[in-house]
């Protein structure tokens, strides 16, 4: 149960993130996104007592905060890395400040979706005992894995990740499309960050996300691109942060807990080196044009 | 909302120019400063503080000024605010978290006439100052309850990193619920971190899961009781009175209430009569405090809880009385002997029954 709880809402910031990367951007302010959408989430369910408005709210918060970035690096071609780096900051520093009246309030959360005579069975929990936002994480990690390879659009948003040139060159607006990725990146940040403040903590505290977003970062170069591994290794990433937890409240203390904690990152490094001495048709997994700017020439 | 308190809402790092410029002026109110390891909003530790720094500024008025800083990062950013509080003219500099000691030290140093309080560190010097609670004294009454109120014996304890402060919180826990059932033991689950609300939560659902059904933790967001609550099982507040975010599962809290200690310093310091003090005061100087019960405890329950708050503060009850063994089963503490102060500030075993 704690394993798909950690794991939910890094697959939701991280199957955004995916989608902005394919198309050839580079938004390292998942963390901030998260953090935006986390306290959005928690205000809008405080103030109107409903949990799915919050959803929404935090979905539109995500996609604007994701706006200040595409504004500065689609349209005035900022330097991404930095531009990204600078949205975390922000993205705490603002959350912080809204946060500020929340403090020490609570909600009552999401609702289960399934009836209650099956969410508090103790075998049929396992399948129906969840929140709502993990059914829809596998719900979208399903549509985005069809939109990438079979929907035209999604042909379209890799062929701009791959060349923008050349798909700038027969007609596609790159810009406009790397707009409509980043938005979708920031939408489900926002809801990765609902999660926190919805449903694992049901309540407002500072830096909810606790560095969450960069693990979601991870998350994607560790899975190469790619839906359906993103799946697998958010749930290896959820086992590892919780294995850690249930080792230690089992009593078993065979390899020390800083190990474990560390786990995440070293397989990210692992992968990362299996991936750069693989044959040379799966070591460009990283979309061609990732982090550089677009201009439109001619 | 002010420019400071937006300020302040930012990162600290930016907040610290604007912090400053405000607290420089000379000849007005004696400006005091307060350095904070998590933000004021963490309703543990750090919020604890600040409402302790309130009840002062409320207390003296207009004669003194009172500036923050949230969220400093134990290390070289400590020492980077705590000496922009004293160049900017705070005079007396409350620095609340243990691993601020070795920064307070180095500019206390830089600045003789500056005065500095470092809240449960070690290292004292001509201008600093140091003070700490005894917060084991309110864990051995909630180890009382837990060992009345858990059917399965067996308590899950949220645990920061392992330091004598914590490890004595754990002991004396133990101890007291193992006086009203003796085969009470203790399941520790570190999460290596003072303030992670989801993995808080994570790790308390973990020990509820390995059987644990009433929860302690010793980090400081009020997340494990919610995961308790959530779960059906007990658990009890950090810091502050936290019955809100689980008004079933939270039978009572152990508070910090530094405010008199704050009032008592600064008038010190307003009267020219501050000097370096080293204190550890506990339940008998009302520093730490116990929250009110919930109605769902037994009656019983809260006069053994009640018996042993009023022990404490009348000294009848120690919470380290012997007969103590340890994890190993030797007896490290013999019947009629306590364990002096100065081995409970270095306190690094852990006492028979807890699993760690």
């Amino acid at each position: 149960m704690t394993l798909v709880g950690a794991a939910t809402p890094i697959l939701l910031a991280a199957l955004g993130e995916l989608v902005v990367e394919k198309s050839g951007v580079l938004n390292l302010g998942l963390e901030g996104m998260m953090l935006i959408g986390a306290v959005t989430a928690f205000g809008v369910t405080f103030t109107t007592g409903s949990a799915s408005l919050g959803l929404v709210a935090a979905m539109a918060a995500g996609a604007a905060a994701s706006m200040i970035f595409a504004f500065l690096t689609l349209t005035l071609t900022a330097n991404q890395v930095a531009t990204g780096l600078a949205l975390t900051i922000f993205g705490i520093g603002l959350s912080s400040l809204i946060g500020q009246n929340f403090v020490g309030r609570t909600v009552s959360g999401l609702e289960h979706i399934f009836p209650a005579a099956l969410a508090d069975d103790p075998i049929g929990r396992v399948v129906f005992g969840y929140s709502p936002l993990v059914y829809l994480s596998l719900v979208m990690t399903a549509f985005v894995a069809w939109f990438l390879t079979r929907s035209r659009a999604g042909l379209i948003l890799r062929a701009i990740g791959e060349s923008d040139e050349a798909a700038h060159s027969i007609g596609y607006s790159v810009i406009r499309v790397r707009y409509l990725a980043v938005a979708f990146g920031g939408a489900m940040a926002g809801l990765g960050g609902a999660y926190y403040s919805l449903v694992m903590t049901p309540m407002w505290a500072d830096r909810l996300t606790a560095g969450r977003g960069w693990i979601a970062l991870a998350l994607v170069v560790f899975a190469s691109w790619r839906p359906l591994r993103l799946l697998g290794g958010a749930y290896l990433f959820g086992a590892v942060m919780t294995l850690e937890l249930h080792a230690k409240a089992a009593g078993i203390n065979i390899v020390p807990p800083e190990f474990l904690a560390m786990l995440p990152y070293l397989a990210t490094i692992v992968v990362l080196t299996l991936i750069s001495i693989a044959p040379s048709g799966r070591r460009n997994a990283a979309p061609a044009c990732l982090g550089k700017p677009f201009r439109a020439t001619g | 909302m002010n420019r400071r308190q937006i300020l302040v809402g930012s990162a600290a790092t930016l907040a610290l120019p604007a912090l400053i410029g405000r607290a420089a002026a000379q000849d007005g109110p004696l400006n005091v400063g307060f350095v904070y390891v998590g933000p004021i909003g963490d309703y543990g530790w750090s919020h604890a503080h600040d409402e302790a720094r309130k009840k002062a500024q409320e207390h003296f008025g207009d004669k003194i000024k009172t500036n923050y800083v949230e969220n400093v990062a134990e290390g070289p950013d400590a020492e980077r605010v705590i000496r922009q509080l004293a160049q900017q003219g705070n005079k007396l500099i409350f620095t609340t978290s243990f691993g601020f000691m070795n920064s307070t030290i180095k500019v206390a140093k830089q600045f003789p006439d500056v005065h500095f309080e470092h809240a449960t560190g070690y290292k004292t010097a001509d201008n600093v100052g140091i003070y700490n609670a005894r917060f084991y004294e309110g864990r051995a009454v909630i180890g009382t309850i837990a060992g009345m109120m858990s059917k399965s014996g067996k308590a899950g304890y949220v645990g920061s990193v392992p330091i004598p402060e914590v490890v004595r919180g754990i002991n004396a826990f133990t101890l007291a619920a193992q006086k009203v059932n003796p085969d009470f033991t203790t399941q520790v689950v570190w999460v290596n971190s003072w303030y992670d609300p989801a993995k808080e939560a994570d790790a308390a659902k973990a020990l509820i899961d390995q059987g644990c059904d009433i929860i302690s933790q010793h980090t400081d967001s009020p997340a494990p009781l919610q995961a308790a609550e959530q779960r059906g099982v007990y658990a009890f507040g950090q810091a502050s009175n936290m019955i809100d975010f689980a008004p079933k599962a939270h039978l009572t809290a152990i508070t910090d209430n530094w405010g008199p200690y704050y009032i008592d310093q600064i008038q010190k310091q307003l009267d020219g009569e501050w000097e370096p003090g080293n204190i550890w005061w506990g339940i008998e100087k009302g520093l730490v405090g116990i929250a009110p019960y919930n109605d769902i405890m037994p009656a019983d329950v809260k006069e053994a809880a009640d018996k042993v708050k009023n022990g404490i503060a009348s000294g009848e009850i120690h919470p380290f009385s012997g007969p103590i063994t340890d994890q190993s089963g030797e007896v490290k503490v013999p019947e009629g002997d306590t364990i002096p102060d100065e081995q409970l500030l270095g306190l690094d075993w852990y006492v028979k029954g807890v699993q760690s």
